[in-house]
């Protein structure tokens, strides 16, 4: 009787070590494909684009021809007008962010705070195509209509800066992207920053009351400076984004392969680019042009996104020390 | 003026901004929502659930699209969501303190705000040119890539909640760790984990870019997930920018559709969360 009893223990022993082996390696094998995902990605863009990077050389870092008739392809414009729109979206987005975020942690009401907080949080939820279209045909108009107009009066003769604010008011163009771009980003880098400003220790700012500061110079003194890694962080993250949108901005851009020297003017990103030609490319050069401007989009937005996790992960260790 | 008084002045105009920057906020959320329902109740009538996406100038729905979506993005998450949590699952219980394990953490964290349209041309190189044709799988598996990243962090934050004396427990019945984490630390943490399912259902089924070139568009009704398929996402684009307007109106009808679809899918969500911790924030 008791041998049948350790038989049977043993049998099953033997079964929950095999189960447990089976169920410690497939989480293990899924944790490792999330490195072959991203190591597949790299692999798959750089192999695409050897075509076209064997072909053009380092000119195609510095061309900005685009000419499918000739083949002539340069990466220049996408490049210059990626770095630009999301410059100037970051520009028009972070002072936002930042008083969502003071608004959310230092100055909101208990009972506000949830829901503002959760309805800055749901237009990060609205996908990037209705930012699009709500660009397209509700935003460009106005600009078009009144704030482009205006800045070409006002901004226009200046020196220096007024080539920037020239030519006929488009509509669709840098700016209006640049515009799209902030909106779609101010959620997220106003949730970071609100997270960012929430590890700042209460004591610290009563230490800032009690000498008798206000609210804006405890902000401005003591919670800044304390979170100042994870803004930067936060601002990065959402930098990551915007180089990367495209829908939004595939649809406000105008799709131009040029460097116009007013931002009034149409251009074209690296990601709409590629969303408006790349399923009616034809011919190698082309199609491996296009997987070039990808891989030259996933270096850069890998690079940022790289150096605000880092960033961020500081903040991390940092905020659970202190708690 | 003394400085008293310049220091009130400077604290209530910043924090006057402040409140101006959250109205700013809201207010384009409102304006993107009013123009939505505006434009897009109008062509909202039961032909837009019965009928194939039209040619232009004659009248149809969006059937075929709202079928190739609710598709792909299943597929999606059933692919997805299973591996996300195995490996939120490593991270979590196995791997937690493990080298690899923060490796793993940082390269999801990069993948989760990788820009979608790259890992568009990355299925794109995988699977349309071996296949030698854009197909609906192809779709599905570019949603799955970008679903993975966002269940793979939620798992592990929510599988972080359970208590350790409840993990504990179990071990000292003698249970393996595959039996405590699959009879203890699950149920413990479902709720958390099927939030974090719901948010990259959310997350993925608005995707675009990803879908233009792996499961294009399709004028008809197909339900051959090796060929392309039509997917709301797509059908808007297309619509949007044609100049008809009867497909402008059935653009605005299904941007409609896919936000309010997607904002519910959210805001429940947030609402599990909620009722899962209640002092948690989000």
């Amino acid at each position: 009787m008791n041998s049948t009893v350790a038989a049977i223990e043993v049998k099953h022993a033997a079964g929950q070590r095999l189960r447990e082996r089976l169920f410690r390696t497939a989480t293990l094998v899924a944790a490792v494909l999330v490195l072959l995902v991203l190591g597949g990605v790299a692999l798959s863009l750089l192999v695409g684009a050897w075509p076209a990077l064997a072909h053009f050389k380092f000119s195609f870092l510095t061309r900005e021809v685009w000419n499918p008739v000739t083949d002539q392809y340069g990466a220049l414009a996408p490049v210059y007008g990626t770095l630009v729109t999301s410059f100037l979206a970051l520009l028009l987005a972070i002072p936002v962010s930042f008083g969502i975020a003071i608004f959310l942690t230092e100055l909101a009401p208990v009972w506000l705070k949830r829901p503002v907080g959760v309805a800055i949080e749901l237009l990060a939820a609205v996908p990037s195509i209705i930012y699009g279209i709500w660009g397209l045909f509700v935003l460009a108009p106005i600009l078009q209509a009144h704030v482009q107009p205006w800045l070409i009066k006002v901004l226009g003769p200046l020196p220096l800066i007024g080539r920037l604010f020239q030519g006929p008011p488009y509509g669709i163009g840098i700016l209006s992207a640049s515009f799209v771009l902030a909106i779609m980003v101010i959620p997220f880098i106003s949730a970071v920053m609100r997270d960012v400003f929430e590890t700042v220790p209460d004591v610290l700012k009563e230490s800032g009351y009690g000498l008798g500061a206000t609210t804006w110079e405890v902000i401005w003194q003591v919670v800044v400076p304390y979170a100042r890694t994870g803004m930067i962080g936060g601002v990065m993250l959402g930098l990551g984004r915007a180089l990367g949108e495209t829908m939004a901005v595939t649809f406000v851009i105008g799709n131009a392969h040029r460097i116009g020297s007013s931002l009034l003017a149409p251009g074209t990103t690296i990601s709409a680019s590629i969303a408006n030609e790349f399923a009616e490319a034809v011919g190698d050069l082309y199609t491996s042009s296009l997987v070039a401007l990808g891989a030259i989009l996933f270096l850069i937005t890998f690079t940022v996104i790289a150096l605000a996790r880092y960033m961020l992960m500081r903040l991390d260790r940092r905020a659970l020390s202190s708690v | 003026m003394n400085r008293r008084a310049i220091r009130k002045v400077v604290n209530l105009v910043a924090l006057g901004l402040s409140g101006l920057a959250t109205a700013v906020g809201l207010f384009f959320l409102g304006a993107i929502l009013w123009t939505l329902v505006k434009n897009g109740l109008a062509g909202l009538t039961p032909r837009v659930f019965t009928a194939m996406t039209p040619p232009p100038g004659s009248s149809g729905g969006l059937l075929n699209a709202i079928y190739g979506s609710i598709v792909m993005t299943l597929i999606g998450i059933l692919i997805g969501g299973p591996v996300g949590m195995l490996a939120g699952t490593y991270l979590a219980e196995y791997g937690r303190n493990s080298r690899i394990s923060s490796v793993i953490r940082f390269v999801n964290d990069v993948l989760l705000s990788a820009p979608s349209i790259i890992v568009g041309l990355f299925v794109y190189e995988l699977l349309v040119i071996r296949m030698g044709h854009f197909s609906a799988i192809a779709g599905a598996v570019a949603l799955a890539i970008i679903a993975m990243p966002v269940t793979v962090r939620t798992t592990e934050d929510m599988l972080n909640l359970v208590p350790q004396g409840m993990k504990d427990a179990s071990t000292a019945m003698g249970a393996y760790p595959w039996r405590t984490i699959t009879s203890v630390v699950y149920p413990a943490a479902r709720s958390g984990v099927v939030t974090g399912l719901l948010l990259a259902v959310a997350r993925i089924s608005g995707e675009t870019a990803p879908l233009l070139f792996t499961a294009l568009n399709n004028q008809f009704w197909s339900s051959n997930l090796l060929a392309p398929m039509a997917n709301l996402p797509v059908v808007i684009f297309q619509f949007a920018l044609s100049p008809y307007p009867n497909w402008q109106q059935l653009a605005w009808t299904g941007a409609l559709i896919i936000t309010v679809s997607i904002l519910i899918l959210s805001i429940t969500a947030r609402v599990v969360v909620a009722r899962l911790s209640p002092a948690g924030r989000r």
